[in-house]
């Protein structure tokens, strides 16, 4: 066997992983993934090990439920065949092994940066004298947006070429949020420190990042979390998932003004994160997701009054959609708008609800399933058409599924178990071992994965935010739309800025 | 002389009862009536800053916008009563009068050089192209109508036929209102409330505009709002005297402003590409109205 086959949320010597040539490598990872749509890359990574690189490429398969890991060794200053010349989805992986390395490669298209971040191995580029794809010509013009946003969200530079109100292309450069984070988690030992950067990877993805991190940090150290630890992160995840579901169908109205929606949406949105206040003491369900234990224990009390909630929003809910989808001047706005083709999705390796919007099926809740997934038997709720209003409709019905899952888990809360100790201060991690963790955040698959040295500690800890690949889905999504139907795109897709740059 | 109180008076209100509608309907409890008003005056005290591309054409662009509604205001009678100005053909002059301080608006958001407010302009120029001929068409056909061709004349005499003259007057107040909307840069054509520059249309026009200059621009877009107004009441008002022409003014002014918050509260706006097209059927509207006076006058062969 070229490669191992672990399981999510599952680790291994990091020993047992087949290290072989580079060229095998490519071969091996390649031809896994030529001619299987239901395999997709999900991490591909590198650290230093001695004067060497260590590549690690760990590919999905949702049919067999598993990941297949395979490794090899390369020297920094080594010239490579780029995966993405075959597969474009490896495209950013790549850029950020020669960003951060300085792997060179024959035939990437093009090895622009990922981020500026200080741990790069060239420190000359800059954002200053970065050079912006650009077209010579009297008739097309170029729209640079940000990287200050108009609504103060996040930074981001966009760089459109039109062609009056028609956007040929659009370039999107990241990165000014980078605040290397997962170097951060080399540096902080101690495991509450660690549990609060993982909050803080992407404050709209809380529990999907912190869940993510706490199975990784399970995994790795043998401890084995109760049933109602992974009662309460599952219902927690479909929570978040509710919550930004419904906010950003309020920005989605927001944006082609329907100012009736952008109320409702906005004020619905309102009662379901405060339920998180009420239950662990913080709207975005920071300090919900420990390693090891769960500190807010969902008693009667709480699971009546998130009943009473739910029974509040989902008829007001159902009934906006209705209106909402019943207004011709919004469904001109939605349909056929930024329509990606089922090809594109899945070249770009695309994850998540965008993925979904034109029968790409990435759900890893059904593909890899974990917490309390495994008896759930979760359909994914797919659409096909791959446009804004594809979107907005798989944003309702998931609410309405996650609604579905949240009454069926209410109505059998499980014992809360004796925990062991309060709170455990820091976990032993097994030594020598590699680890991947995979969520299905709102947004779509969140992948954390570590690596430790002989003595337990982190060597790497990678994290891949669905964003990271869905941002190029989103500059392929707008070509040809008009400039001024961009805002209405970009909020249907509603990618983090923060976990894209870490 | 009246009529130019009027609408001073009634801008004042103006935006603000369309911002409280949509609030109302959005379930907020929303600014005062005044609030608006409050804005301008507080900017009125601010110095303005100056990019160093533009040129005199950036400061003074605000000044001429201002005045050239205003002295359109000037022409608009009160129902029987003269405006301050009124001459033969004074429509044309109201048009081109307006026109001049769109101009100036346009060239000096050119004048910054960004590219969004570039891309403001060019919306801008090419919605208001598309909507002259519906109110040329319109008024014209009210010119043919009573053979008048001053905006007193036209509006005095309206009044003195039949029914058939409410009907045209129902029909040419909704084309107005339209061209109001469009004049004014609201919802369906653009939203006054986005703050996502690619989307906007006049409001990325004075996105350089601050202090004092943008105090003027903000009171010109309430005095167009209150001038297009004037102009629907006078379908209606007609050789009313005071003691009713006043109210029913008032009454039109106010259902205006409430419509417009209707409309922007309860539907999205149009995308880009529609809006020419949507522009262009007022125009059919408004000869619809001309088919009207030709048939009311029988002029068919």
């Amino acid at each position: 066997m070229n490669y191992i086959t672990i399981n999510n949320q599952h680790s291994v010597q990091v020993n047992t992983i087949p290290e072989m040539e580079y060229d095998m490598f490519y071969n091996i990872n390649i031809s896994l993934l030529e001619d299987h749509p239901e395999r997709h890359c999900v991490l591909y990574f590198g650290y230093r090990e001695t004067k060497m690189i260590r590549l690690i490429c760990c590919i999905a398969d949702d049919i067999q439920h598993n990941i297949m890991v395979s490794s090899s060794i390369v020297r920094s200053e080594a010239v490579l065949n780029s995966f993405s010349a075959k597969n474009l989805s490896f495209e950013r992986f790549e850029r950020e092994l020669h960003e951060n390395f300085g792997i060179d490669y024959s035939d990437h298209p093009w090895l622009k940066p990922v981020r500026y971040s200080e741990y790069r191995i060239d420190k000359s580029k800059t954002i200053k004298n970065y050079p912006f794809f650009s077209i010579e010509s009297e008739e097309l013009h170029e729209v640079g947006v940000g990287p200050v946003h108009a609504g103060i969200i996040e930074p981001g530079h966009f760089r459109f070429i039109c062609n009056g109100e028609q956007i040929l292309h659009l370039e999107i450069q990241l990165g000014y949020q980078h605040r290397g984070i997962e170097q951060l988690f080399l540096d902080k030992t101690k495991l509450i420190q660690r549990t609060t950067l993982a909050e803080a990877i992407a404050g709209d993805s809380v529990v999907g990042h912190t869940t993510a991190f706490a199975y990784l940090m399970e995994t790795l150290s043998g401890t084995l979390p109760g049933n109602d630890v992974l009662y309460s992160r599952t219902l927690a995840q479909e929570l978040e998932r509710i919550a930004v579901h419904t906010g950003d169908l309020s920005g989605i109205c927001t944006d082609v003004a329907y100012q009736l929606g952008s109320s409702v949406f906005g004020r619905l949105r309102t009662p379901v994160i405060n339920f998180f206040q009420e239950w662990c003491g913080n709207r975005l369900a920071k300090g919900l997701i420990r390693v090891g234990y769960n500190p807010f224990i969902l008693n009667n009390v709480l699971a009546e009054r998130l009943n009473s909630i739910l029974d509040a929003f989902e008829p007001d809910f159902i009934e906006m959609n209705g209106e909402l989808s019943k207004l011709p001047s919004s469904l001109s706005r939605f349909e056929r708008t930024g329509t990606l083709k089922y090809d594109q999705l899945l070249s770009i390796g695309t994850v998540g609800m965008s993925a979904r919007m034109n029968a790409l099926n990435r759900d890893i809740r059904m593909s890899h399933p974990y917490g309390s997934y495994p008896e759930l038997n979760h359909e994914p709720v797919m659409k096909h058409h791959g446009d804004v209003y594809s979107k907005v409709q798989i944003r309702k019905q998931e609410v309405l599924q996650s609604i579905s899952y949240i009454r069926q888990w209410l109505s059998q809360i499980p014992q809360p178990q004796p925990h062991p100790q309060p709170q455990p201060q820091s976990v032993t991690l097994r030594p020598d071992s590699f680890a991947i963790s995979l969520t299905e955040g709102w947004r779509g698959e969140i992948c954390h994965a570590a690596v430790t040295n002989k003595n337990g500690e982190l060597v790497v800890y990678k994290i891949k935010d669905p964003s990271f690949h869905n941002w190029l889905a989103l500059a392929l999504s707008v070509r040809n739309n008009e400039i001024s139907d961009f805002p209405v795109i970009n909020k249907s897709f509603d990618l983090s800025y923060c976990g894209h740059d870490l | 002389m009246l009529s130019i109180i009027l609408i001073l008076f009634t801008s004042i209100f103006f935006t603000g009862i369309i911002l409280r509608t949509k609030s109302i309907t959005s379930g907020r409890k929303g600014p005062g009536l005044m609030q608006p008003i409050k804005d301008v005056i507080r900017l009125f005290k601010k110095g303005a800053i100056y990019s160093e591309t533009t040129s005199i054409i950036f400061r003074i662009a605000p000044a001429i916008y201002f005045s050239t509604v205003f002295m359109a205001c000037l022409v608009i009678p009160f129902g029987s009563y003269k405006g301050i100005v009124s001459f033969d053909g004074d429509f044309i002059f109201f048009a081109y009068i307006l026109a001049l301080g769109k101009f100036f608006s346009i060239i000096s958001a050119m004048d910054t050089g960004s590219s969004f407010e570039g891309m403001g302009a060019s919306r801008e120029a090419l919605y208001s192209m598309f909507a002259e001929p519906a109110f040329f068409i319109l008024i014209g056909s009210f010119a043919l109508f009573t053979g008048n061709t001053s905006f007193h004349n036209i509006f005095s005499s309206l009044h003195l036929g039949s029914s058939i003259t409410y009907t045209l007057g129902g029909l040419a107040a909704f084309v107005l209102i339209m061209i109001a909307m469009i004049e004014n840069s609201r919802m369906p054509v653009d939203d006054p409330k986005t703050h996502l520059e690619l989307t906007m249309i006049h409001e990325v026009m004075i996105l350089d505009n601050s202090g004092f200059d943008l105090g003027l621009i903000l009171s010109t877009g309430y005095l167009k709002f209150a001038m297009y107004g004037a102009i629907i009441a006078d379908f209606f008002i007609g050789g009313l005297s005071f003691f009713w022409a006043i109210p029913l003014f008032l009454i039109i002014q106010i259902m205006f402003a409430v419509l417009v918050g209707i409309i922007e509260s309860f539907m999205s706006r149009f995308r880009m590409n529609h809006n020419p097209q949507f522009i262009l059927t007022l125009s059919s509207v408004s000869f619809l109205i001309f088919l009207g006076v030709l048939l009311v006058l029988d002029k068919f062969v």
